[in-house]
C-alpha cells in the first residue's frame, strides 16, 4: 500500500534552540524522513578578514578570538604561529610550553561543550550539559588567572604569550589534572552505556573516509571515520613532538563514534597537559621588545600554517606587504568546512536525527561565518 | 463524600432558614459545585507545587539551586510565574482560525480534571463513582491528542503540524497498550470501578501484576508527553512543537494542562498499581499524596537523565515492546484467575507468584530483543584508509 | 609531513603538462589559470603526488590581478604542496576559473566564499552563490577597491 504524500519545507532557524548560533538550514521532509538540506550560513557575518587588514598583528588575535569563541586559545595559537613563521620570530620555550597548556585546555573546554550540547540535543534536559559546563568552568577560571578574560583571552603574542602564570594557576592547574579523570568517568557512566543515547547514535550519518577526505573534513570527524588524521602528529607545530599522545581512532564514522572520540581525545589532552607541566622550565615567556617590536613588519611574501583545532584542521593564510598590518587574512574555518558534507549525511534520516548529526559535527557559528 | 457534604449543608440551611423548604435539587447543585471547587483547586495548587519541585528537583539533579528567590525555598516562583502569564499579552496569528485556536487549550485542560472526578482520595471519599472509571479514565485522556492537533492546525505553522502528527501517532500507538495493561487488574478486581480496585488492593498491585505496571507506567508517560516520549515538545526539535503560536494565559493553559497530566497520571498510577488510598495509621488522602509525590519524583527523576527517543523507536517501543508484554500479561492473569477462584486472601499472592514466574521474564526478553545491537568490537581500530602507504616522488628520486 | 619543494614540484608538472608552470619558487609553483584544473587533476590522481585532501582555496587581491591559491596534503604520500594561479589582469570585471568541484568536493563552500567575497567566477560550479552575504549585496567586500564606509549600508533593492 502506498500513500500520497506531499513534501514539506521548513526553515529551521536563524532562531532555533539548537542551531549552535545563528545557522538557518531549508529542510523538505517527506513526512518525517529528509529528503533535502540547504544549509544558509551568513548571520553572524562580521568580516573579520577584511577588518585584519586594517589591524596591525598583534591587533588581529583579538580577532581570531572571536571566531571560534568556544575555542579561543587554539585561533590564538595559530594565528600566531602564523605570524611567527612569516617573521622568522624564534619562540621563547616557556612561552609555547605556556601556549600548550592553554591549547590544551581549551581543546577539553571545547570538546566539554560539543559532547554537552550534542547531548542537549539529544534531549536530555540539560543534566549532562550541566555536568560537562561544570568542568568548563574549572577551566575558564583559570583562563581567567592566565590573562584576566575567560572567554575572549587574547592570551598568545608572537614568540610566546602576553604574560606569566601566576602560582595560582598551577596549583589550580595540578588539583584540575587530579580530578578530571574522575569527572569524565562521571559524565561517561552517565553517557556512554545510555540505550537511548546509543539507539539514537548509532549508525546515523555515517561518513567514509574517502568521502570525507575528498570533501576537506578534518579533526574529530574524520578520525571517527577511521582516519588517524591529527596534525598535532603528522605535521607537528610547536612542541608537540616532544610530548607523547594517542591519536582516538574509530572507524564506524556514525555519531556515536564522534561522541566517544571526544571523550577519548579530552584524556589525551590530558596527557600533553600533564607532560607540559612537568616540561616546562622557568625563563621569558616571550622575546624582549628589541628582538619583537610591538609592531612587526613580516617581510614580503605568504604563509600557511594550520593547526589541529577542535574541530578540525584550523589555517591562517598570511600574505604580507611589508607594512604593520597583514595585506590579507584568511581562516581556513573547520566549522565551515566539516558542514560540506551535511546534505549528504542527513538525507534519508529522520527528523530527530538532524540536530544530533549538528551537534556530533560540532560547528561554531562564529566561525562558519567569521 | 457526596452524601457527606449533602448533609451538611441541608442541616445548615435547616438551622438558618427555617421555613423555606429547599428544593433538593438547589442542594444538589450546591454541593456539586463545591465538591468540583475543592477538587479543581487542589490540583491547581498541586500544578503549583509541581512546577516550583520539578525546578527545584531539576536544579538539584544538575549541580544548581534552581529557583530560590520568591518565598522560602522559592516555593512562590510559580505562583509568581502564574500572574506574570495573566498579564501577558494575547496574541493571535493573523492566519490562524481563531475559533479553533482559542478551543484548543480548553480541550487540554478540562479532561485532565476530568479525570480527577472519578479518582478515589480516600475509602469513600470521591466525587462520582460510576462503575465504570477505569474506562472512563482510558476514554478522557484521548481527548488530549484532540486538542493538540486543534491547536496545530489552528495555528497554521509546519512545525506545530509536524508536532501534531507525532503526538497523534504516539497517541494511538500508547492507547492500546494502556488499556490492555489494565485488563488484568480488571479481570481480578471484576470491576471496572476504580473504588473497587483500591478496596480491592490489600497488597499493591504493581506487586501482583509488575508487567501491567511497567506498560502503564511506560505509556502514560508517552501520553503526557514527558521524557524520554517528549518528542510532542521536543525542544531542541520542534523548538516549542504545537504551543509554539501561543502566548500569554492560552499558552499558560497548555502549560498547566501538561502538568496537571502528569498528576492526574501519576494519581491514576498511584490509584490503580500502589494501593490508592490504602495505608495503615494516616488517613488515606495522606497517602495518595505521598504515593503521588514519589511517582512525580520518580518521573522528574527520568527527565533529569535520560534523552529522548526518536519517532520510530518510540512507535517500535509500543507495537512491537508493550503490546505483546500486554498480551503475554493477558494470558498469565487469566489463566491463573481461573485457577484461583475463591476469593481468601492467598488468592493475590499466588495469582502476583504467577506473573512474576510466568510473564515478568518476558520483560527482560522483549527488551533485550529491542536493545541496540553493540559495536562488535569498541576496540577495534581498523585503519581503512592507505594513510603515508606511499612515498613522496621526490624523496624517492633523491634516494 | 614534507612541504615539496616547488622548483621540484613545477619540474614534475611541467613534465606531465607541458607549458603549465609560469613560474615557481621555493614554496609554491605558479601555473597558468588556463591549466589550473588538468595540474590539480594530475596532482590528485597520480600515485607519488596523491593530493586527496584540499586543505584550503583561497584568493588574494593583487590590485593588479588576482591569485587564487590552493593548499594541498596528502594522507597517501603525507606531504604539502601549494599551487599558485593569477587571473584577472586589468581588473576584468568577471575573473574567471575552472572550479575545482568536481575533485575535491570540499572546495564547494570555499569557492563559494571566494566567489561572494572577491568576485571570482568559478565555472563549473554547480552552486554558485553567495554564502556569506546576502543575494545583492553591492560588490566583494575583500577587494582591495571596496569601499567600507558608505557602500555596505545601501539597501539590496537599489541594486541591479
Amino acid at each position: 500500500m502506498s500513500i500520497k504524500s506531499e513534501p514539506i519545507t521548513i526553515n529551521l532557524g536563524p532562531q532555533h534552540p539548537s542551531t549552535h548560533g545563528v545557522f538557518r538550514m531549508r529542510v523538505t521532509f517527506d513526512g518525517e524522513t529528509i529528503i533535502d538540506v540547504e544549509p544558509i550560513f551568513g548571520y553572524l557575518h562580521r568580516g573579520s578578514e577584511k577588518l585584519a587588514e586594517e589591524r596591525t598583528y598583534t591587533q588581529v588575535v583579538t580577532l581570531t578570538d572571536r571566531m571560534d569563541y568556544v575555542s579561543s586559545m587554539l585561533n590564538n595559537q595559530g594565528y600566531i604561529l602564523a605570524v611567527e613563521k612569516l617573521t622568522n620570530i624564534q619562540p621563547e620555550p616557556r612561552g609555547v610550553w605556556l601556549r600548550m597548556i592553554a591549547s590544551e585546555l581549551q581543546r577539553i573546554a571545547s570538546h566539554l561543550v560539543a559532547i554537552g550540547f550534542l547531548i542537549q540535543d539529544l534531549g536530555a534536559w540539560g543534566t549532562p550539559l550541566t555536568y560537562s559546563m561544570r568542568e568548563r568552568e574549572k577551566i575558564l577560571q583559570m583562563f581567567e588567572m592566565l590573562c584576566g578574560a575567560r572567554i575572549t583571552n587574547s592570551y598568545m603574542r608572537p614568540g610566546g604569550v602576553f604574560m606569566d602564570a601566576p602560582q595560582q594557576f598551577w596549583d589550580s592547574l595540578s588539583s584540575f589534572i587530579d580530578e578530571f579523570p574522575a569527572a569524565v568517568d562521571e559524565l561517561e557512566r552517565l553517557l556512554t552505556s545510555n540505550e537511548i543515547i546509543f539507539s539514537r547514535t548509532k549508525g546515523v550519518a555515517i561518513l567514509t573516509p574517502e568521502q570525507a577526505i575528498n570533501a576537506s573534513i578534518t579533526g574529530p570527524i574524520l578520525r571517527s571515520t577511521g582516519v588517524p588524521w591529527d596534525l598535532r602528529k603528522n605535521d607537528p607545530y610547536d612542541y608537540y613532538e616532544k610530548v607523547d599522545f594517542d591519536i582516538p581512532v574509530h572507524d564506524a564514522g556514525d555519531n556515536y563514534s564522534r561522541y566517544l572520540l571526544r571523550v577519548q581525545e579530552m584524556r589525551e589532552s590530558l596527557k600533553i597537559v600533564k607532560q607540559c607541566v612537568d616540561f616546562i622550565e622557568p625563563g621569558p615567556v616571550r622575546p624582549h621588545h628589541d628582538q619583537v617590536p610591538f609592531l612587526i613588519r613580516p617581510p614580503k611574501g605568504d604563509c600557511y600554517v594550520a593547526i589541529e583545532g577542535s574541530k578540525g584542521e584550523l589555517g591562517f593564510y598570511l600574505v604580507s606587504d611589508g607594512s604593520i598590518s597583514p595585506y590579507r587574512w584568511h581562516v581556513r574555518s573547520s566549522s565551515l568546512i566539516n558542514l560540506t558534507l551535511l546534505r549528504e549525511m542527513l538525507v534519508g534520516t529522520l527528523f530527530g536525527d538532524l540536530f544530533v548529526t549538528f551537534g556530533g559535527i560540532d560547528i561554531n557559528m562564529g566561525e562558519v561565518d567569521r | 463524600m457526596f452524601e457527606f457534604i449533602y448533609n451538611i449543608l441541608d442541616f445548615l440551611f435547616d438551622l438558618v432558614i427555617k421555613d423555606i423548604k429547599f428544593e433538593s435539587y438547589i442542594l444538589t447543585g450546591l454541593t456539586g459545585i463545591i465538591i468540583a471547587f475543592a477538587v479543581i483547586n487542589g490540583v491547581l495548587g498541586g500544578v503549583l507545587a509541581l512546577i516550583w519541585g520539578e525546578r527545584r528537583l531539576l536544579g538539584r539533579f544538575q549541580q544548581r539551586t534552581g529557583p530560590n528567590r520568591w518565598g522560602p525555598q522559592g516555593i512562590l516562583t510559580s505562583t509568581a510565574d502564574a500572574v506574570k502569564v495573566m498579564f501577558k499579552e494575547d496574541i493571535v496569528p493573523e492566519e490562524a482560525d481563531r475559533y479553533i485556536f482559542n478551543v484548543a487549550p480548553l480541550l487540554l485542560v478540562i479532561p485532565v480534571f476530568i479525570i480527577f472526578s472519578v479518582i478515589p482520595f480516600g475509602i469513600s471519599l470521591y466525587a462520582v463513582d460510576i462503575n465504570v472509571s477505569a474506562l472512563f479514565i482510558l476514554a478522557i485522556t484521548s481527548i488530549s491528542g484532540l486538542s493538540i492537533i486543534c491547536a496545530a492546525w489552528a495555528s497554521a505553522n509546519r512545525i506545530a503540524i509536524f508536532s501534531a502528527l507525532r503526538s497523534v501517532a504516539m497517541l494511538i500507538s500508547y492507547e492500546i497498550p494502556v488499556g490492555l495493561s489494565l485488563v488484568g487488574i480488571l479481570l481480578i478486581c471484576e470491576s471496572m470501578s476504580v473504588m473497587d480496585i483500591v478496596i480491592y488492593q490489600k497488597i499493591p498491585f504493581i506487586l501482583i501484576q509488575p508487567v501491567a505496571a511497567i506498560v502503564f507506567f511506560l505509556g502514560s508517560l508517552a501520553e503526557i508527553n514527558r521524557t524520554p516520549f517528549d518528542l510532542t515538545e521536543a525542544e531542541s526539535e520542534l523548538a516549542a512543537g504545537y504551543q509554539n503560536d501561543y502566548s500569554g494565559m492560552k499558552w499558560g493553559l497548555f502549560y498547566l494542562g501538561e502538568f496537571a497530566a502528569a498528576i492526574a497520571a501519576a494519581t491514576v498510577f498511584s490509584t490503580l498499581f500502589l494501593g490508592g488510598p490504602n495505608g495503615p495509621v494516616l488517613p488515606g488522602i495522606f497517602w495518595l499524596t505521598i504515593k503521588v509525590v514519589g511517582v512525580l519524583f520518580f518521573i522528574i527523576w527520568i527527565r533529569a537523565s535520560w534523552p529522548r527517543f526518536r519517532i520510530d523507536q518510540v512507535l517500535n517501543l509500543a507495537w512491537k515492546g508493550l503490546f505483546e508484554l500486554t498480551l503475554v500479561n493477558i494470558i498469565v492473569t487469566s489463566i491463573s484467575v481461573i485457577i484461583w477462584t475463591d476469593a481468601d486472601s492467598n488468592r493475590l499472592i499466588f495469582i502476583g507468584l504467577a506473573n512474576w514466574i510466568f510473564a515478568f521474564p518476558f520483560v527482560l526478553l522483549i527488551f533485550k530483543m529491542l536493545k541496540t545491537s553493540n559495536y562488535k568490537n569498541e576496540n577495534k581500530k581498523s585503519i581503512s584508509y592507505p594513510i603515508g602507504s606511499d612515498n613522496p616522488k621526490f624523496i624517492k628520486e633523491k634516494i | 609531513m614534507n612541504e615539496w619543494n616547488g622548483k621540484i614540484l613545477a619540474d614534475e608538472i611541467n613534465t606531465h603538462i607541458p607549458n603549465s608552470v609560469v613560474s615557481s619558487d621555493k614554496d609554491s609553483v605558479n601555473v597558468e589559470k588556463e591549466k589550473i584544473y588538468e595540474v590539480l587533476k594530475f596532482l590528485k590522481d597520480t600515485s607519488g603526488f596523491s593530493f586527496d585532501l584540499l586543505s584550503s582555496v583561497t584568493a588574494v587581491d593583487y590590485i593588479d590581478h588576482f591569485e587564487v591559491v590552493y593548499h594541498l596534503k596528502s594522507l597517501i604520500t603525507l606531504s604539502k604542496a601549494t599551487i599558485k594561479t593569477k587571473l584577472g589582469f586589468g581588473r576584468e570585471d568577471q575573473p574567471e576559473i575552472d572550479s575545482v568541484y568536481s575533485l575535491w568536493k570540499g572546495a564547494d563552500f570555499q569557492e563559494r566564499e571566494i566567489f561572494d567575497l572577491m568576485g571570482i567566477y568559478f565555472t563549473n560550479h554547480p552552486n554558485l552563490k553567495r554564502i556569506l552575504l546576502w543575494d545583492g549585496f553591492p560588490g566583494h567586500p575583500l577587494r582591495k577597491d571596496f569601499v567600507t564606509n558608505s557602500q555596505s549600508i545601501i539597501p539590496s533593492e537599489d541594486l541591479s
